[in-house]
């Protein structure tokens, strides 16, 4: 277990160092300078020169970049050019919004595949199962921006049962909770489709095991087996995919965040963006891609616990 | 054939057929503004209604599809045209630095956020469909590389394969002249997943204004300009996003059909 965990904590590393360098230099080829991009075209000379210096850009690229790492491992993703305060405060904020939303989302998720795809994988080949699967290629085909708009018509605008948009903060945790469910069921519904079917024809594979015919053997009816036995064997491929999709309702909210106008994190990216402001874009994006890359760390230790079996493969 | 094949086939020819069509003819001039017919409901006229400014919302999506097939297509040869040689190259050279980089360099791509990167690489680079064609293509290399590392690693175990070995063709000529061939049945299925979520991600793009541009149509930038009016009008959100569920759904199908006919192994499934 120590080997496989030392293991693959050095390609977490390695990952990450890979990852800065990347992201590191997609900002250096902005075209023209950083600091001229960031102002416009308007701006004068020594504006330009100041940010320049205050930026650092007068300094070699490695002893940049060596300054951004080091100044991230000790929480200190710079300032941001337009909103005037630390990286790290404006991104604390933002993930009191992003990370309720991803949960929320992703326990939605859970809670329509799991049951979806165990019943299509139990009654495998029948009505259900064809009426399950159908509606999952639905679920994958939608845009979920586009479902998005399709629930505000329908819950916001016509119904008013939850607001069409915005955030009103977590000093009401209900009305907040509220703010988010829209969004959270626009997020989930495409997730849940591909979970549902990945969880069905993992279950199916496990069914066909001899170990699974064994405990039928011992009289546990069907359903029995699948949910004693072959539900955690099939959890691998499961896990895999959850993990997957937390990072892409983390990072891949941003549309959706649009579309109800959301402070979260993938508006503030979207913002920065358009704002130009590269020093948020760079830290944000090296955020996103810690939190992707732990996120994969943690779901391979989670097989390990499942199947010791992988412990020793590594 | 199974319904849901022949339901997928005729849904991608649909949308295939409008991109091709609107080439040449589109029941109105798609850049046509007519104030005083706008917001339209479905008529014989304007079979689908008319948008803000009173175009055709049905020549809009005719049009549509054309940026739509064209930018998932492009995307999906960048991605087979690196992610292949690549997976190739990994599998002839298995257990190898090559292999270790080629894979490794592959997690990384997915460690990335697509859709941030997507994001940033236009924004970085301007909005165009051109970029957002490359931002697409990127993220389908190492899709495609895994899927053909994955299929030549299982057949250079194969008698035929060894045969050409000890008849001295090179790893190189064996991957273009044997592996590959035989794993194009993979590739075509891949193919079309990746092609419809293409798709999916130029609607995403187009509709943060990140996409193809004014005036080329686009299903994604139609939605956003309907998003204001979806009280006034519902018609003009629900048919562009009817255009990409119908198409992606349809590829999807497609693509599930492809791999039940053309992987004897999976056998008849339920």
């Amino acid at each position: 277990m120590q080997r496989y965990l030392l293991g693959r904590l050095i390609s977490l590393a390695l990952s990450l160092l890979v990852a800065s360098l990347v992201i590191f230099a997609v900002i250096e080829v902005v075209p023209g300078d950083a600091a001229s991009y960031m102002l416009g075209l308007n701006a004068s000379e020594e504006t330009v020169a100041a940010l320049r210096d205050r930026l650092g850009l007068n300094e070699p690229p490695p002893l940049r970049y060596l300054h951004w790492v080091a100044g991230m491992l000790r929480g200190d993703f710079g300032q941001s050019y337009t909103y005037r305060v630390p990286v790290a405060e404006l991104v604390g904020q933002r993930l009191a919004v992003s990370l309720p939303l991803a949960l929320y989302a992703l326990l939605l998720a859970v809670a329509i595949a799991f049951p979806a795809g165990l019943l299509a994988a139990a009654r495998r080949g029948r009505g259900l199962d064809a009426a399950v699967m159908g509606a999952t290629q639905v679920g994958i085909a939608l845009p979920n921006f586009w479902f998005a708009m399709l629930l505000v018509l329908a819950f916001a605008l016509h119904w008013r049962i939850f607001p069409a948009g915005g955030f009103p903060g977590w000093g009401e945790p209900l009305a907040g909770l509220r703010a988010l469910t829209l969004p959270a069921v626009a997020l989930a519904l495409p997730q849940a489709a591909i979970l549902a079917r990945v969880l069905r024809s993992a279950l199916i594979e496990t069914v066909g095991q001899d170990y699974i015919r064994t405990a039928r053997a011992k009289g546990l009816t069907a359903g029995q087996a699948i949910l004693h036995h072959a539900l955690r064997n099939a959890m691998v491929p499961v896990l895999t995919i959850m993990g997957m999709q937390f990072s892409f309702l983390l990072a891949g909210a941003i549309i959706i965040e649009n579309v109800f106008y959301l402070p979260g994190l993938g508006r503030l990216i979207f913002q920065a963006i358009t704002q130009r402001d590269l020093i948020v874009v760079e830290s944000v994006v090296m955020i996103l891609v810690f939190a992707v890359i732990v996120v994969t760390f943690l779901v391979d230790l989670a097989y390990a616990a499942i199947d010791p079996r992988l412990r020793k493969r590594a | 054939m199974r319904p849901s094949f022949m339901l997928g086939l005729i849904l991608s020819l649909l949308a295939l057929a409008a991109a091709l069509v609107s080439l040449v003819w589109t029941p109105h001039d798609v850049a046509a503004l007519s104030i005083a017919e706008k917001l339209k409901p479905p008529s014989p006229m304007h079979w689908l209604g008319t948008d803000h400014f009173g175009r055709d919302i049905a020549s809009m999506l005719m049009a549509g599809a054309r940026t739509s097939i064209a930018v998932a297509l492009v995307a999906v040869g960048i991605g087979m045209g690196a992610g292949v040689p690549l997976g190739l190259l990994a599998a002839a050279r298995t257990g190898t630095l090559t292999d270790e980089v080629v894979m490794r360099g592959n997690d990384l791509i997915f460690a990335f956020p697509s859709l941030v990167i997507a994001i940033l690489i236009t924004a970085v680079f301007g909005p165009s469909a051109v970029n957002a064609i490359i931002a697409i293509g990127i993220f389908n290399i190492p899709v495609f590389a895994r899927v053909a590392r994955g299929g030549a690693l299982g057949l250079w175990t194969l008698d035929f394969i060894r045969a050409a070995e000890v008849a001295g063709k090179g790893r190189t000529r064996i991957s273009a002249e044997h592996i590959l061939p035989n794993i194009l049945n993979l590739l075509i299925v891949q193919g079309t997943i990746q092609f419809s979520l293409g798709v999916l991600a130029e609607a995403g793009l187009s509709y943060v204004g990140l996409g193809a541009q004014p005036p080329t149509p686009s299903w994604g930038r139609m939605l956003a300009e309907a998003q204001t009016m979806v009280t006034l009008a519902p018609h003009v959100a629900i048919f562009p996003g009817l255009a990409i569920v119908l198409t992606v759904l349809g590829l999807n199908l497609l693509g599930d059909g492809l791999r039940d006919r053309l992987d004897p192994r999976l056998g008849r499934g339920p």
